[in-house]
């Protein structure tokens, strides 16, 4: 064979020394640095996704952690509430409360007088706290006729206002002496001595540009309609139908036009130089604080504007020196809580009567319409009772269905089949095993609903595959050797498995265990068909009582409108992710201490 | 016809504190079939993935001391392992052909080289090693078929094909019978002497006998020492070393 | 007292273990023979008995009895009010199970007064049935077998078969889950498809998804239950997710079985698998607050109109759910290629690059299918992050920016909606079928591809 090494032809030139980096290597080497950065950047991808997530998570918790209360004297007037000391606790529960709370509040703040505003005034108070109050003297009517101090709740837009939510009450520097009188119609003359409220001009006229900007939108997406219809008109059949679509796009065209006229005339204001400008609600709020109480603009220039009392002010005043002035960003329309909210808010605070507390209620209160009232103890208790369902069902009955299809089951077509059925059943979207429950536990054993019961026995039978699956892997993990020492000793077979190979492969089936718990805990969609998802705000104390959990509760908060839930939604996510991460180190630490090599 | 091709000096190599092997220092000559002997675990294969740098993809393995190959270093910075693979090949303990056909195991290294500009060529490459690693009569006429469905003997055979495709100058060979049958073996052992005749060949055998065949020289290994090294014949008959006997005659091993 | 019989069971089991134990014991040493099983075996068969007897009775009487009592009750409810519909039913007798447990209830009336004090008679008899019963039964039963002790007694035998029938029963209830399962969901199905008169290509092929729109009590109108615009975003939405996942979740497995030392390992194994254990509800509302605000907000900003609810936005968000699903696949896949075929490769002077693209890759590429059909499976039937951020609305349309509604979403729409159950009912469930045997086939399919891949390398 000597003859053909020896005839090869050089297909190549043989790479000559082994430093020399050819051409072609130095592009396999970037071929496989391309590789590298590819994987790389699956994992940054990765991690960048979860740390968006969690941080998403967390940012947004960060609102629901403190809440807002009052802390100002009421006056349990024994008059008003038409109960005495002396009263059964069931009448006193059921005094005006709520009248006695307002009537302080009005009394605090007399200009107060419209239904509307007598209404945002009583908003302030979260509609809970009558029956906190309530409660309390109920259960020490030695107080009726006294002046306590209670903490009284705030509402969900007061808190969410002290969070900045709504952005920042900015102050703004002024150099001017302030003048105010009070004119006929009962509106307010304002001046400064410099040109103070200049730069809030220039905030107006600008928020006059924004808004015509959406006007134009609406405007195009008119536009678009009249096209639409323009092609129905076309497509249109009948002469019927012609002249409805003709209609509906003369209608449309007509709303563009009134838009865009609209918005041409804010342009055109908003262009002129200098001049008066009005400040409606769908415009920046310009706050002026003076002579004790607060004042609002509604028209403003330079030097000078219009405006009305938000509270009390002492008038007039002439060249004062005390005074602020204030603009909120956001305009009125756009908030819930009004200007008039701000004043009031913000005296109490200057006053020293609002203070921020830990939330505690979070963590001990149950379900609650109102996202200031709102908590997650009843959720947490479900879920407890929940996985105690789930838990005392899946691992016995996984364990030992493993043991048996490991140790003891024949090789036969039946065991192969429950194999097969096992691995199915595994991959089966959870949604199913809603259903399943939804037919069989509540519509043929006629089972109660929104029960951890019936939870728990669904999210046991969607773990079990889990937990045979570890199982069986940990079983099979034991070496032969021990069952066969065992046998050799005379054990029968049953006594071999319980007795040597279980307690080895248990620490395997305990980590596999709390992974198909922790899943089984995070689990949302087959619990919403079997009616968990039912608004529940009393704390349930057994597994056949209406219950939500964790998961649901926080499917069901992200689905409110307030957006003080969207807080609660985050920190019930920050309580549930932290029992998983428990668990799963949990987990993590057994695995790492007992994990042994044969 | 004794130039010498690799040439090691002071090799140390580590397994994390597993100091496995100490102040190796060899001469291997080209055109020669070097056998490695000595008892399991003695560091003889560890020694043998030194001199085309397999240890690299070991994360724990670390290697000193100076191997160079026609006198280049070949763990300077400036070297790339592809490179030195190219020139380096190996035939491993159990034959490990890839799950694809046997014509594109064969193939394989010469493209991803690029040594031949087209099919042709390429068709030539991998007849010419497989014929000379005495396996193109067996294998002709199913070159399309999987590698993997081969018998043990002409896996390992289309192993060393694999490996002499690439042209390289120098065939480790680890254990390369071990996985074999007696017949297996001895096609295996054939080949191994026409093989000296073009490459410089080292093989790391279990075997004393199988080293005493094929071999001319032959290294003795024992607890990562490098004992003895010199002509095979004097080994057996005549070893210096009373450790090497003791390994010989059958007292340790 | 249900709760005190339960944990009464095991207790009176543990006990007839050691009287037995006794009696075998005594026995042994009396007649001075050897008995033929020890006597804890003899234990052991009497506690297995009576834990058998006693949870048995209790669980029986229990069921039953409950739901006669729900039954009954339910009955006089509804002949009391028949005007008013099952939900109806269930609170006022919810309401007279409170009062006649003495807690707050809804409302009280005459009506629920007098259920609840049936309901305390019912009850208070049905407890003291079953406390009896079980008692009876433990008793009964420790007897009998207390009195089969003697020498000869194969109490191990008998015991350990106990064992490995109980064990065998146990391995079972997975088989029972499928075929609960199967039963529930094709019950529902076939009498939808009686109501649409078996017009199967409506069903399959219809461009129509509306069927609670203008039907009576369990009609259906065949031309509104086409199921082709639920299917169009499904697989839209799993489509983008596994644009995201397949690369990302592949790459990174590749990173960490073949670049990554053990350094980098030990850091992204535990965020993937924290990414793993996410439940998908945090995924929706990660969605819902992020995500699709984004989208839209650059959407705006380039002119382009996207949906808050847009396909794109869930299915983003749903790849990300399902790479450490991928990856950890493919790396238990990639890693299990023999470490041989790689040194094969390397030794042959390839790069790392070259060694997975061209001998890793393609021999691990079943497994990695297999991994992708799976994923594939979970996207489909991943339902809180599209009940979340995807839409309600049928939408047939391949536009992914805008809202497009899938088979899961619709099905928790029809059975935790408003309408009547028992309308909702049948497209639920034959959605969940559909679902159900998809789901089943692609599983099948990626076990075949695993078990071949296992063949070659196992």
């Amino acid at each position: 064979m000597a003859d053909i090494a020896s005839t090869i032809p050089d297909a190549a030139p043989r790479p000559g020394s082994l430093a020399a980096g050819s051409d072609r290597l130095r592009k396999r080497r970037r071929a496989e640095l391309r590789l590298k950065i590819y994987g790389l950047s699956a994992i940054g991808i990765a991690a960048a996704a979860l740390i968006a997530l969690l941080s998403t998570v967390v940012f947004q918790a960060g609102g629901a952690l403190f809440s807002t209360y009052f802390d100002k004297e009421i006056q349990l007037d024994t008059e008003f509430l038409g109960v005495t000391a002396s009263s059964d606790p069931d009448v006193i529960r059921r005094a005006d409360f709520d009248g006695l709370i307002e009537r302080g509040l009005e009394e605090r703040f007399p200009l107060a007088t419209g239904r509307q505003e007598r209404r945002e005034l009583h908003d302030l108070v979260s509609g809970g706290a009558n029956f906190e109050l309530a409660d309390h003297v109920a259960a020490n009517p030695d107080l009726l006729g006294q002046s306590i101090n209670f903490p009284l709740i705030g509402s969900d837009t007061l808190d969410l206002y002290k969070q900045g939510a709504y952005g920042r009450l900015d102050r703004q520097p002024v150099n001017g002496l302030l003048s105010v009188s009070e004119r006929e119609d009962g509106n307010l003359d304002i001046s400064t001595s410099a040109n103070d409220f200049t730069d809030a001009l220039r905030q107006v006229k600008a928020q006059l540009y924004v808004d015509a900007d959406r006007l134009r939108r609406q405007a195009s997406r008119q536009e678009n309609a009249i096209r639409v219809y323009g092609e129905r008109v076309e497509a249109a059949e009948t002469d019927e139908e012609r002249s409805e679509h003709l209609a509906d796009q003369d209608l449309a065209r007509e709303r563009r036009d009134a838009l865009i006229a609209q918005a041409e005339g804010l342009e055109a204001r908003a262009d002129g130089a200098g001049g008066a400008e009005e400040v409606d609600d769908d415009n920046v709020s310009l706050l002026i604080k003076a002579g004790g109480g607060w004042m609002r603009l509604t028209e403003v220039n330079r030097a000078d504007a219009s405006g009305e009392m938000l509270t009390r002010v002492e008038l007039p005043i002439e060249d004062s020196e005390a005074w602020s002035f204030h603009i909120m960003a956001m305009p009125e329309s756009n908030r819930p809580f009004s200007d008039h909210q701000i004043a009031w808010a913000e005296t109490l605070d200057e006053a020293g009567l609002i203070e921020r507390v830990f939330n505690t209620r979070f963590f001990t209160a149950a379900d609650s319409r109102a996202p200031e009232l709102a908590g997650i103890w009843g959720a947490v208790v479900g879920s407890f009772w929940t996985m105690l369902v789930t838990f005392s069902l899946t691992f016995p009955v996984g364990v030992l269905g493993a043991i048996y299809l490991q140790e003891f089951a024949p090789r036969n077509r039946f065991t192969d089949f429950i194999e097969v059925n096992i691995n199915n059943l595994a991959a089966v979207p959870s949604i199913v095993f809603g259903l399943l429950g939804l037919a069989v536990f509540l519509g043929f054993f006629g089972m109660p609903r929104s029960a951890p019961l019936v939870g728990g026995i669904v999210l046991a039978l969607m773990t079990l595959p889990t937990i045979i699956i570890a199982s069986r892997a940990a079983l099979r993990a034991v070496p032969p050797s021990i069952r066969e020492a065992a046998l050799g000793v005379g054990a029968s077979k049953v006594q071999a498995v319980f007795h040597h190979v279980l307690p080895l492969a248990m620490p395997g089936i305990l980590t596999g265990t709390i992974i198909g718990m922790a899943a089984a805990l995070g689990e949302t969609a087959p619990l919403l068909l079997i009616g968990m998802v039912a608004f529940i705000v009393e704390v349930p104390t057994g597994i056949t009582d209406n219950a939500t959990v964790l998961p649901v509760q926080v499917f069901r908060w992200s689905d409110f409108p307030e957006r003080a839930f969207e807080a609660k939604t985050a920190a019930a996510i920050c309580v549930l992710l932290t029992f998983l991460v428990v668990m799963n180190l949990v987990a993590i630490i057994l695995r790492r201490k007992f994990e042994r090599r044969w | 016809m004794t130039d010498v091709k690799i040439k090691a000096k002071d090799v140390q190599v580590y397994y994390g504190d597993n100091h496995a092997i100490k102040d190796v220092s060899v001469e291997i000559e080209n055109n020669t079939v070097t056998a490695f002997i000595g008892p399991s675990g003695c560091g003889k294969s560890t020694f043998l993935r030194c001199i085309n740098r397999m240890n690299d993809t070991i994360d724990v393995c670390r290697v000193e001391g100076d191997i160079r190959l026609d006198g280049e270093d070949i763990n300077d910075k400036q070297v790339d392992p592809v490179q030195l693979r190219a020139k380096v090949g190996m035939v491993f303990q159990k034959p490990n052909p890839f799950p694809k056909s046997i014509y594109d195991n064969v193939a394989y290294g010469p493209k991803i080289h690029g040594m031949s500009r087209n099919k042709a060529e390429l068709d030539e490459i991998v007849e010419k090693a497989l014929r000379r690693g005495a396996i193109w009569d067996e294998v002709k006429d199913r070159l399309d078929a999987p590698g993997t469905g081969l018998s043990g003997g002409q896996q390992q055979r289309l192993c060393i094909a694999r490996a002499i495709a690439t042209e390289p100058e120098v065939l480790l060979m680890d254990e390369p019978c071990s996985a074999l049958d007696p017949i297996a073996t001895a096609q295996v052992e054939e080949l191994i002497d026409e093989l000296r005749q073009n490459y410089c060949v080292v093989i790391v055998t279990h075997s004393m006998q199988q080293a005493a065949r094929v071999s001319q020289k032959t290294a003795f290994f024992h607890l990562g020492n490098l004992v003895e090294y010199g002509d095979t014949p004097k080994i057996f008959t005549n070893p210096e070393d009373s450790r090497t006997e003791s390994y010989i005659t059958g007292r340790i091993g | 007292m249900i709760f005190a019989l339960f944990v009464f069971v095991p207790v009176a089991a543990i006990a007839a273990f050691y009287v037995s134990q006794q009696r075998a014991n005594a026995l042994s040493s009396a007649t001075g023979q050897r008995l033929h099983s020890r006597p804890q075996h003899h234990g052991m068969h009497s506690m297995l008995w009576v834990m058998l007897a006693g949870w048995g009775v209790l669980l029986a009487l229990t069921v039953l009895g409950e739901t006669l009592i729900h039954r009954i009750l339910i009955g006089r409810v509804s002949d009391a009010l028949p005007g008013d519909g099952p939900l109806q039913w269930n609170l006022v007798l919810s309401d007279a199970r409170s009062i006649a447990q003495g807690t707050v209830a809804s409302s009280t009336d005459m009506l629920r007064e007098q259920i609840a004090s049936s309901f305390s008679w019912m009850n208070a008899t049905r407890l003291w049935v079953t406390a009896l019963a079980t008692i009876g039964a433990v008793a009964a039963v420790g007897w009998w077998t207390y009195q089969q002790i003697t020498i000869e007694l194969r109490a191990r035998i008998y015991a350990e078969n106990m064992i490995r029938r109980g064990l065998a029963l146990m391995a079972t209830v997975a088989v029972l889950t499928t075929i609960g399962i199967v039963l529930s969901l094709i019950f529902e199905t076939l009498r939808f498809f009686n109501a649409i008169d078996w017009q199967l290509h409506k069903f399959l092929f219809g461009t129509t998804w509306s069927p609670l729109s203008g039907v009576f009590e369990g009609e259906m109108d065949a031309d509104k239950v086409g199921i082709v615009p639920l299917f169009a975003g499904t697989l839209m939405i799993t489509l983008i997710a596994m644009l995201v996942a397949v690369p990302v979740g592949l790459f990174a497995a590749i990173y960490l079985s073949d670049f990554a030392n053990h350094r980098v390992r030990a850091v992204v194994k535990p965020v993937m698998e924290l990414l793993a254990g996410i439940p998908t509800v945090v995924y929706g509302f990660f969605a819902v607050i992020t995500v699709a605000p984004l989208f839209r907000d650059a959407g705006a900003a380039i002119g382009v109109p996207i949906a808050s609810e847009s396909a794109l936005a869930a299915g983003m968000v749903m790849g990300i759910m399902i790479i450490p699903f991928i990856s950890s696949l493919s790396d238990d896949v990639i890693n299990s290629v023999p470490q041989s075929l790689r040194d094969g490769s390397l030794s042959l002077g390839a790069t790392k690059a070259e060694t997975i693209r061209q001998v890793v890759l393609p021999a691990a590429l079943p497994g990695i299918v297999s991994a992708i059909v799976l994923g594939v499976s979970k996207a489909i039937g991943e339902t809180m992050i599209v009940v979340m951020a995807a839409g309600q609305g049928p939408n047939l349309t391949g536009n992914p920016l805008e809202a497009m509604t899938t088979v899961t979403v619709q099905i928790v729409a029809l059975i935790t909606g408003d309408t009547d159950a028992k309308t909702a009912a049948g497209p639920a469930f034959t959605l969940g079928f559909t679902l159900f045997v998809m789901t089943l086939l692609m599983n099948m399919l990626a076990q075949r591809l695993v078990a071949r891949f296992r063949e070659a390398y196992d």
